[in-house]
């Protein structure tokens, strides 16, 4: 809503104050990361990339970076299959028919993680899947369908179903249509979702807590020690590069949003 | 019915994975709370002797009402002047909004901690300027809490009163104006009643996730503010008392599914979770 109408100076103040309280502690994260000292602070005399380079040469980190996108791209790869199909069916299926589906597809949003970590120790005790990779990617994979259900059920809000009827009309099967005439046209929303499930489950920490304790040891375990054990810049280093990776990949998601929007 | 049936095969593999590895582990901690150590409900007996599970009660909806309250504030006078803005303004504000939600909870908490504790940048930039003597204590204790859940929740208050105002008539605030009402009462009679279902919404999203948080808590509280979701991490892997954590985990979402039952006339839950995406 726009026109004529304008916010007061009270409530420009608290909202320009709102957004500083909202970025600046995170960027301060930036200057710490480059101190030169070996504790956290602010430079001292110049800036510094060594606790950059100690990433780079500590085996640890590497190992949970790599094992950190390892299974954040297992996950995504699951969710999206499997939320992407859901979410056509839902659309396609009256509203009332497929109504459970819907609310059951929303509940890892609503209920807190660290219930459902409870939960996964025992389970997963009995599955045999406690500190398994592919344990921890089945946990990331189910908690991020929403995800890939919301956005790709938003793709589909704005496709016309005559066009999925004609294709149908014409003698082409289920699998057909999908490949041939939905896929192509909620292929963003379908990217969306793909990248809100992966940052799901590159900055999971509290189902990892529970189910995981050597084997599979994760980026967002270690800075959970690095915050509870020693806080050193190095922890700063590692903390920008994932910002620097989440705006990265934000922005990724805006260049595919506003794509979406020049087509339709 | 037949003609469906394809489609019906579409929902299978996630409403399986769904079932099996979501609503099963979460149905067996509630099996747990009146199982374990023995049958009956003496884990919720406990609710009413134990002091201990009352004091982390207490503080956990203190906190979230605290919480939940800051966060409408400042998210409300956000959510109008974005609502207001100039569109070209109105996606820099929404940046501003949308990138700390994005952002690893873990780096937010370290960059509280960087900033607030004893020989952190406020402590010492306070210093410096010879505002205090000696350092404050501003983390590991319930202000930390706040100062860093009140961060984390505002951008999802900010989402659903957005969304509410954006529905809201420009030309009505501008004929009110014209018919000679003041700023404030456009504002107090007409804009604030028309937001009032947003606000509610951002109320029942903001408590609820306030009710179970575990990371920000559990950082900046440094194991002096137990919190809900910390107490139930205590329980089952330190203290191996299943019962015990099964049983909060269980009113834990009692007590969030009976929020959003009481609130669900006034709100619409799918555009409450879809507003995120």
């Amino acid at each position: 809503m726009t026109g004529g109408y304008g916010a007061g100076h009270l409530a420009k103040a608290l909202a320009w104050t709102t957004v500083l309280y909202l970025v600046l502690p995170i960027t301060i994260v930036l200057p710490v990361s480059l101190t030169d000292q070996r504790f956290l602070s602010l430079p001292y005399e110049t800036l510094s990339l060594r606790h950059y380079a100690n990433i780079f040469a500590s085996p640890a980190w590497l190992a949970a970076i790599s094992q950190s996108f390892a299974l954040a791209v297992a996950s995504t790869l699951l969710a999206v299959v499997a939320g992407t199909l859901c979410a056509v069916g839902c659309w396609r299926l009256s509203r009332r028919a497929s109504d459970l589906v819907r609310v059951l597809m929303l509940l890892p949003l609503i209920i807190p993680s660290i219930v459902y970590a409870v939960g996964l120790y025992r389970w997963f005790g009995r599955l045999d899947l406690l500190d398994r990779f592919l344990g921890v990617a089945l946990a990331h994979a189910v908690t991020a369908i929403p995800y890939v259900v919301i956005t790709v059920s938003a793709a589909l809000a704005a496709f016309d179903a005559r066009l999925e009827q004609a294709a149908r009309g014409m003698g082409a099967s289920l699998p057909q249509t999908l490949r041939w005439v939905i896929l192509p046209r909620i292929a963003p929303g379908i990217a969306s979702g793909a990248i809100f499930a992966f940052i799901h489950s590159w900055d999971e920490l509290v189902m990892v807590l529970f189910i995981t304790s050597r084997q599979v040891f994760t980026l967002p375990r270690k800075m959970w020690d690095g915050i509870n054990e020693n806080l050193d810049p190095t922890m700063a280093a590692v903390a920008m590069l994932l910002v620097a990776f989440t705006i990265l990949l934000l922005w990724l998601d805006g260049a595919l949003r506003r794509r979406r929007g020049g087509d339709a | 019915m037949r003609r469906d049936l394809g489609w019906w095969a579409l929902l299978l593999p996630a409403f399986l994975m769904m079932t099996v590895l979501y609503v099963a582990p979460i149905l067996q901690v509630l099996a747990i709370s009146v199982t374990e150590p023995t049958l009956g409900t003496g884990n919720y007996e406990r609710l009413l002797s134990n002091a201990g599970v009352q004091r982390v009660i207490l503080t956990t909806l203190r906190i979230g009402l605290l919480t939940t309250g800051i966060a409408l504030l400042l998210g409300y006078a956000l959510a109008y002047v974005i609502a207001l803005a100039r569109p070209a303004a109105q996606r820099w504000w929404l940046l501003g909004v949308l990138l700390p939600l994005w952002i690893s909870v873990l780096v937010r908490a370290f960059a509280w901690v960087t900033l607030l504790r004893r020989q952190g940048l406020v402590n010492q930039g306070l210093q410096a300027l010879g505002a205090i003597d000696s350092p404050l204590q501003l983390v590991w204790n319930e202000f930390g809490v706040v100062v860093g859940m009140v961060h984390y929740m505002v951008p999802y208050a900010v989402l659903p009163m957005l969304a509410s105002m954006r529905e809201i008539d420009p030309r009505l605030l501008v004929a009110a104006r014209g018919m000679g009402a003041s700023r404030g009462m456009v504002f107090g009679r007409v804009f604030l009643p028309l937001s009032l279902p947003g606000v509610v919404a951002a109320a029942v999203l903001v408590f609820i996730f306030s009710l179970g948080f575990y990371i920000t808590p559990a950082i900046l509280g440094g194991g002096k503010t137990l919190m809900t979701a910390e107490w139930i991490k205590l329980q089952i892997l330190d203290l191996v008392r299943w019962g015990m954590g099964a049983m909060l985990a269980t009113v834990l979402v009692g007590a969030i599914l009976a929020t959003l039952a009481v609130f669900s006339r006034v709100v619409d839950l799918r555009r409450l979770f879809g507003a995120r995406a």
